[in-house]
């Protein structure tokens, strides 16, 4: 039977079902509303559990096994330990051991250290990927290789997905940097401290069983708890859960390329031309090479005119640190720590503050925190000349970025892309994107080497800038530009089938990625 | 037949350039072998250019295989010709489309702060270097280009000089040390490059044979522009012969002095005060002015520390330099800075130039300010700190009728 599919507001045609449960298309921004109540796991009853509080197991297979793991369930874990991480390849392992078919991958995120995952999408032990895949998996699926079709969601829609039941975690494997034996654990100490444990809040809280793993076993109790051992079920020494110096890599050097501070530098220019730094404003970077040195220019702007942020939200490191440290900002409200300097003022300093998907982004919470921050500096792979941009995958329709936060930070009243213009040869401005992640009236400023692109829809921010030196320009004439240097690309032939959705945040499927044809 | 050529560079950290490797066959036609990074979007283009450059230089049968980083269409052309060039004679060239951008002339006297060396056969770095906005981009054939790549360089400058938008840096081209230098000649003078820098100079002989030389291929090419020449001194001798070599023609528009080699050349440790190099410095300085052209500094080379980079450019201005060399872009800003003219400056050039105004208004010859005469090259100073004032940003362009404003 060939597949439906419907134009959505974006007018991207998607299926009317994936992985076999119906699709609800992308309506536009804050449209759709789920109605009901939230999702709810199963009740407990406290005397099912030890007396002593004990929760230990032997090891991973023994826990999986007591946690009931069967065909077809739902395994979720996190990307605390980012490129470090040593528990996903663990928990297949042992459910491939334990001969189980047709699991549901539920990572908050992928990276490239879970290549082996492949061996288990390949024996069948996993059916799908419901999170990032970029890297070995992300070519993987993208050659149309997973048995089922991946979903990709960004931080807050990955919590908005398990509180409104739409993912149901059957078992969560939480790895803590340090825990106790009753389940409480956190990420401030031990050999693989991450800072914090945002990520796996809604696992702890919504999955129907949830094991801790550790490297860190401490005596009752784990302070502070930012898992709390209350929602746990078993816990589990291990050997080792992280690699320290692969959990605190990141890219925390600010980039030496000159091309690339130039575009920091007019970014950090175009927010103080624009009147955004002001005394007391707030602020998001992110952690790449680019993103610090932008960090670093609002820095020198704030000193020069003797004013602070209220708050940044991390992605912290150093530098953000230093300046909060220096002075230059109250508080940091941190998602994740990229960084041992960031883990230290996590653990030492109560103005760098923990925060969760839930807190920052949450769909159904009473308000979350991303429209409250005044300028966010997010990176794009492309953008089209209506600033729909794309996260996800290359020109080349490979999936190589997760969405993360991206789309709940398009929530900020100022959102600034500063991208080059053309990497290599491939242009960044095109007239349609790839795959459409975020939708461009959410889209404010493109910054480029050689122009900044304001959405025409933000006529507060042209007239800011009119009487500036900067230099402004539509984004068609970038789009020119690009293509008078790069020339026209052809256009890119797609297979037939779907290999990934992309939801929204609201949990709607604004796109479809189509498989690579090699 | 089956002679083979290859041009150009591969290997994980090369980025936007290509690697053409061509067989020539006896039969079979011509197969491309194409292996890019940029595939999904521009497979179709590049083995267009392809078969347009191996038709226009006849190559009816071979193998061509190119693996290419995302190279742009210069690039390409310039990877492929040469590879072509190393298999066959031919006069020909193949010329990609002049950009009109890149045929702007330019002034003897222009400000020339910072000029930015690019490597000639690092195409990465020229594709980014006019954003910068460096007073002019130098496309080095010498130096920074290695002995066995020379012929090949000089195929993707002179594609930079027809291609590469600079955004309105002035076009310049180092040549290599003559005699290897005139041969490079006639790449580049056909494609509006503005100024020539001629290395290692000794004797006011090879700036004449030089220019002599530019003349021909003008002629020859139908174009009647002017290029102008900056000998770079770089020894001993050279020093001595200063004023020689700058007032060897017309063309000459400023003197460089090159100090790694000088040094080396006297024997002398280079060092962060640079008192071994006083004397060369000053005699450049002097040769320049004695010639009415700009004396240029040599480059900094510590391109990680910033301050010690601006001390350097104060003093070089102190001796009287007009500008000097870059080898990173970050160093355009911190030289432009340390080149502006003081607040005082400005301020008397101000006066100057208004002074001036008024005299030329009522038809007077004598420009005065206050009871003192001033004398003509001392009202063209003062248009130039004013010139440099404005485009360091320290003065709005419409400075005269803004400040009167503000006085009445």
């Amino acid at each position: 039977m060939a597949t439906k599919y419907v134009k959505n507001a974006v007018g991207r045609m998607i299926p009317e079902k994936i992985n076999g449960k119906p699709v609800i298309p992308y309506q536009g921004v804050h449209q759709y509303k789920t109605t009901g109540r939230r999702y709810a796991p199963p009740l407990a009853t406290c005397a099912d559990y030890p007396e002593d509080g004990n929760k230990l197991e032997d090891d991973l297979k023994t826990a999986l096994k007591k946690a009931g793991l069967k065909n077809g369930m739902t395994v979720s874990t996190h990307h605390h330990f980012r490129n470090g991480d040593l528990v996903a390849n663990q928990v297949f392992m042992a459910a491939s051991e334990l001969g189980v078919k047709d699991l549901v991958w539920f990572p908050s995120a992928s990276f490239p250290c879970h290549e082996p995952i492949i061996e288990y999408l390949e024996n069948g032990t996993i059916h799908h990927i419901e999170g990032s895949m970029n890297g070995p998996l992300g070519r993987f699926a993208s050659l149309g290789n997973m048995k089922g079709t991946g979903v990709l969601r960004s931080h807050g829609g990955r919590y908005q997905a398990v509180q409104d039941g739409e993912v149901v975690i059957d078992i969560a494997v939480i790895a803590a940097p340090t825990a106790d034996s009753f389940g409480n654990g956190n990420g401030l100490t031990g050999e693989s401290a991450c800072g914090l444990l945002g990520f796996a809040l809604a696992d702890s809280q919504y999955a129907h069983k949830v094991i801790v793993v550790t490297d860190n076993l401490i005596p009752f109790p784990c302070i502070p708890w930012q898992i709390q051992g209350n929602y746990v079920d078993y816990v589990v020494e291990m050997e080792q859960i992280g690699i320290p110096e692969k959990i605190v890599s990141g890219t925390t050097q600010i980039t030496k390329s000159p091309d690339r501070l130039f575009i920091a530098e007019l970014t950090a220019k175009f927010c103080d031309e624009a009147g955004i730094i002001q005394d007391g404003f707030s602020f998001q970077a992110g952690a790449g090479g680019t993103s610090l040195a932008i960090g670093n220019y609002l820095g020198d702007i704030m000193r020069e005119k003797g004013i602070k942020a209220r708050f940044a939200r991390g992605g912290s490191n150093q530098y953000l640190v230093d300046m909060l440290e220096e002075g230059l900002i109250d508080y940091i409200l941190d998602g994740q720590t990229f960084d041992l300097a960031g883990v230290r003022s996590m653990r030492e300093n109560p103005h760098h503050v923990n925060t969760s998907p839930f807190t920052s982004y949450n769909y159904h919470g009473k308000g979350n925190f991303a429209p409250l921050v005044d300028v966010v500096i997010l990176g794009a792979t492309e953008v089209d000349i209506n600033f729909n941009a794309n996260v996800v995958t290359h020109s080349d329709g490979y999936l190589l970025h997760g969405i993360g936060g991206w789309q709940n930070c398009l929530f900020s009243k100022n959102v600034i892309l500063p991208i080059p213009l053309f990497r290599d040869r491939i242009p960044i401005i095109r007239d349609e994107v790839t795959t459409i992640c975020g939708p461009g009236e959410l889209i404010d400023v493109i910054v480029t080497e050689r122009g900044i692109a304001i959405n025409p829809r933000r006529k507060d921010l042209l007239d800011a800038v009119k009487n500036s030196q900067l230099p402004i320009r539509t984004i068609d004439e970038l789009k020119e530009e690009a293509e008078k240097i790069c020339g026209k690309p052809e256009p890119v032939e797609f297979g037939e089938r779907v290999i990934a959705a992309i939801k929204w945040v609201d949990g709607t499927v604004i796109d479809v990625v189509k498989q690579v044809l090699e | 037949m089956g002679k083979k050529g290859t041009a150009g560079n591969q290997g994980p950290q090369i980025r936007s350039d290509c690697f053409a490797a061509l067989e020539l066959k006896s039969k079979g036609g011509v197969e491309i072998i194409l292996n890019s990074k940029v595939n999904a979007l521009y497979n179709k283009s590049i083995r267009e250019l392809a078969l347009q450059i191996l038709d226009f230089f006849q190559v009816k049968n071979a193998k061509l295989e190119l693996v290419d980083r995302g190279a742009l269409p210069f690039v390409l052309a310039a990877r492929i010709e040469a590879a072509v060039k190393q298999c066959l004679e031919s006069e020909g060239e193949y010329w990609l489309e002049m950009i009109p951008e890149n045929q702007s002339l330019t002034t003897k006297d222009r400000t020339r702060r910072s000029r930015l060396y690019l490597p000639g056969n690092t195409p990465k770095l020229m594709l980014n270097a006019g954003i910068h906005k460096p007073d002019g981009i130098i496309l080095d054939l010498e130096d920074s280009v290695a002995q066995d790549k020379k012929v090949e360089a000089r195929l993707v400058v002179r594609n930079a000089l027809r291609q590469v938008d600079f955004y309105g840096a002035e076009r310049m081209v180092r040549i290599n040390q003559l005699p290897l230098g005139l041969e490079d000649l006639s790449y580049i003078v056909p494609h509006h490059v503005n100024l020539i820098l001629i290395p290692k100079c000794e004797s006011a002989d090879q700036i004449q044979t030089v220019d002599k030389k530019i003349s021909e291929i003008l002629v020859k090419a139908e174009m009647d522009h002017t290029i102008y020449l900056m000998p770079i001194l770089e020894s001993a001798l050279g020093i001595i012969k200063a004023y020689e070599i700058a007032s060897a023609t017309d063309n000459v528009a400023a003197l460089a002095i090159g100090l790694e080699d000088y040094t080396a050349d006297l024997g002398a440790p280079r060092t962060k005060e640079g008192r071994e190099s006083f004397f060369a410095r000053n005699q450049v300085v002097n040769a320049a002015r004695a010639t009415g052209i700009q004396a240029i500094d040599s480059v900094f080379s510590d391109v990680a520390d910033m301050e010690a980079l601006r001390q350097v450019v104060l003093e070089s201005k102190s001796l009287g330099f007009d500008g000097m060399g870059c080898i990173h872009p970050r160093q355009i800003k911190v030289i432009h800075e340390a080149f502006a003219p003081s607040e005082e400056e400005i301020h008397q050039a101000e006066k100057i130039v208004r002074a001036f105004d008024e005299a030329t208004s009522q038809g007077l010859g004598v420009v005065s300010l206050g009871s003192k005469m001033i004398d003509p090259p001392v009202v063209k100073r003062a248009q130039k700190t004013i010139d440099l004032a404005v485009k360091s940003g320290m003065l709005p362009e419409n400075w005269k009728t803004l400040n009167v404003k503000q006085g009445s």
